[in-house]
């Protein structure tokens, strides 16, 4: 490795880094709302370029095929959040929910969730990749209790005291991942280093590795809120502010199911341990059908969609659990899809919440009429996320199905029971808020829909061609993933 | 190597588990702070004699973080939140002690089962060290679910991580150890000022956990 061949790597790094001290050091928040779009801009070029120079692994940081899709993916969602929560960070202003102190206090945070995920997913050390998702952790957990009403400061927390649960049980997995590398890399850094780990994982003591796994997996998949460990989730999304829920949703689930997957290739190289692929099939499906459920009882919108997400990302689990090239494949594409749609139905979401003055959704009525733009576009994300064709989503699920049909036909009951029941649960609640006589207070807002209209032209554009290029490059990730 | 190494890390390892099961049963906020002193000077006992008996200087930082901080910073702020606060009186037990007992017990006895043939290839001083410090993460998520009192659930949490700091030290040679404590004396750090916050801003009556499920914005 030298050391001109990773600047790119370390700049995902320094970036936000240096992004996060410089505005939590400035007063004026309008400055700052341009600065955090520019940061965030600047990371996404850099993980971009990466796709054409890949700068060699080294003790600290490495990119290979597989980070390589979720640090582009997350930086693209971090850039374009960003962008949204410049208009609606100064609607808070001028509504007087958050004054100019606290802002600057997101703005500085949000650069430091970002640093915090891209080391995340950057990390070669099992030990670096942990220490860097406790600090995105507290990072948001800070973000979600930034509103200060008892509801904000129940929900930080909840997640504060289930998060730190599940990191904690995330540490012992590590540990235990170290004592069984021990003995053939030696002691010291080797035995934490994710690409020596990857090469001599087959001679690591299997039922060592097996233990490892159940811990890492309660403890990553906590973060990922996998039922029945998803307690903080709904709450951790509705009371913080719309930004933050977006991010969380589109990444920072994306990250910690991302350590998970690491840790499953490692299992898998090792020919005696369990196969981690059954766990998370039943982790998985439960949270499906749990969260399917639950989307009928909502009458929070943002709770709502946090129940889609839990949905999601058991969906993803699923498909990795189930393995395979096409399996694989389906999980990414539909990880990624899900990313672009839910976020871009938080952007949706929080801006109807600031013209209607609330959350609930029976006082949301009529938004195709009071506010066509908005409302159309919630519309459109919903479909998306619902599973509706032609968009990206209908076709990563249908990969879903089809290549469960074709090697575990039982498996695919329980997996499509589950999609119809969240499918009719998010049309109903549509219905209600898109259409009908308008309510409630029908102010005009400034809100940006590029961000918006921009994620779901993206997952249109998905559903209805994929260039090859992509579909070569998540093929090798699929590969890749066993 | 030496007996004396397996017989010094066995007796403080074991009266880290034992001091635990004293946690469980502790039904006043200030009997809970004492004996969570003890349990951080038994922890950092238990990573200084590691660090002697693996030639690790590192260690004894650690040793030095779970002393100061564990054991005379966090237990006095605490002693004195809890006198402004005015909750010494009795913190609730939810379910009977002898069924929390009795569970304690399997779960020491499961953390042994797992983790003594997992391990069947490691350096036995590392071994035992693991399947104890196991029984002490059980047991502080054992103290953290029976509990509804914020201040009880955070002295579970760091029971737990003193666990956690247990067997990372036993890992012979681990590195990152000492960011890694760092790294949870910050997190440990946030969330006692968050409760101190929390009732210095008056947005709550109580530190009562069941009291904040109050909202939660759905029908039922």
């Amino acid at each position: 490795m030298t050391l001109e061949n990773f600047h790119l790597a370390s700049l995902l790094l320094a970036i936000p880094g240096v992004a996060a001290l410089v505005l939590a050091a400035l007063p004026g928040y309008r400055l700052a709302a341009q600065i955090n779009v520019a940061a965030s801009g600047l990371t996404f070029l850099c993980a971009g370029s990466l796709l054409f120079q890949r700068p060699a692994p080294g003790l600290y940081l490495f990119v290979d095929d597989l980070n390589i899709v979720f640090v582009v993916l997350s930086t693209f969602i971090g850039f374009t959040t960003s962008a949204f929560s410049a208009s609606y960070i100064e609607h808070e202003i001028d509504t007087g929910k958050l004054n100019p102190a606290y802002v600057r206090f997101y703005h500085a945070i949000y650069q430091a969730l970002m640093f915090a995920m891209n080391l995340a997913l950057l990390a070669n050390n099992i030990g670096l990749m942990w220490v860097a998702v406790e600090v995105a952790t507290l990072t948001t957990v800070v973000m979600v209790g930034i509103y200060r009403t008892p509801e904000a400061l129940e929900a930080a927390w909840k997640y504060f005291i289930l998060g730190s649960v599940g990191i904690a049980l995330a540490l012992f997995g590590t540990i235990l991942v170290y004592l069984s590398a021990q003995p053939v890399l030696g002691e010291g850094y080797d035995a934490m280093v994710w690409t020596s780990l990857m090469q001599k994982a087959a001679g690591f003591s299997p039922r060592l590795l097996n233990v490892a796994f159940v811990f890492l997996m309660l403890g990553y998949g906590t973060k990922v809120g996998l039922a029945p460990m998803h307690a903080w989730l709904p709450d951790a999304h509705a009371e913080g502010p719309t930004p933050i829920s977006a991010v969380l949703s589109g990444l920072l689930l994306n990250v910690a199911l991302y350590a998970v997957l690491r840790f499953k290739m490692l299992l898998a190289v090792n020919a005696a341990a369990i196969s981690p692929g059954p766990l998370m099939v039943t982790l998985g499906l439960a949270s499906l059908i749990f969260a399917g459920f639950m989307l009928y009882r909502r009458d929070d919108i943002k709770r709502l969609f946090a129940y889609s997400s839990i949905e999601h990302m058991g969906i993803i689990t699923f498909a990795f659990g189930m393995g395979g090239p096409l399996a694989n494949f389906a999980g990414l594409l539909h990880m990624t899809m899900h990313s672009l749609t839910k976020s871009a139905i938080f952007f949706a979401v929080g801006h109807v919440a600031q013209v209607k003055g609330t959350q609930k959704i029976a006082k949301i009525t009529g938004l195709t009429e009071s506010h066509p733009v908005l409302g159309w576009g919630l519309v459109a994300g919903v479909m998306a996320i619902a599973g509706l064709p032609p968009l990206g989503i209908f076709m990563s699920e249908f990969l879903v199905v089809s290549s469960t049909f074709a090697r575990q036909p039982l498996l695919a009951i329980p997996l499509v029971f589950g999609l119809l029941v969240a499918f009719g649960a998010l049309l109903l609640r549509l219905i209600e808020m898109a259409f009908g006589e308008p309510s409630g207070r029908v102010d005009k807002i400034e809100a940006s829909v590029v961000p918006l209209f921009g994620h779901l032209s993206l997952v249109l554009l998905a559903g209805l061609y994929l260039p090859p290029h992509l579909v070569v490059w998540f093929q090798n990730v699929a590969r890749l993933l066993g | 190597m030496d007996r004396l190494y397996f017989d010094v890390a066995h007796l403080f390892a074991g009266g880290l588990v034992l001091t635990s099961f004293v946690l469980l049963y502790q039904d006043r906020l200030s009997g809970l702070i004492n004996v969570f002193t003890i349990h951080a000077v038994l922890l950092s006992l238990s990573v200084g004699w590691q660090a002697y008996a693996q030639h690790a200087s590192h260690l004894y930082v650690t040793a030095a973080i779970a002393v100061i901080f564990k054991a005379v910073v966090i237990p006095l702020s605490l002693r004195k939140m809890i006198e402004r606060m005015g909750i010494h009186r009795e913190v609730e037990v939810v379910g009977s002690i002898g069924v929390t007992m009795l569970l304690g017990i399997a779960l020491v006895a499961l953390s042994l089962a797992v983790i003594l043939p997992a391990t069947a290839a490691a350096d036995p001083l590392a071994r035992e060290d693991i399947a104890f410090a196991l029984s002490v993460v059980l047991l502080g998520l054992l103290m953290m679910v029976t509990r509804r009192n914020a201040v009880s659930q955070i002295i579970g949490f760091m029971s737990l991580e003193n666990g956690l700091i247990l067997a990372a030290a036993g890992a012979k040679g681990m590195p990152l150890v000492v960011e890694i404590s760092v790294a949870f004396s910050v997190l440990i750090a946030f969330i006692v000022i968050g409760i101190f916050l929390f009732r210095i801003r008056e947005r709550f009556d109580t530190v009562d956990v069941q009291e904040l499920d109050r909202v939660r914005g759905q029908s039922r």
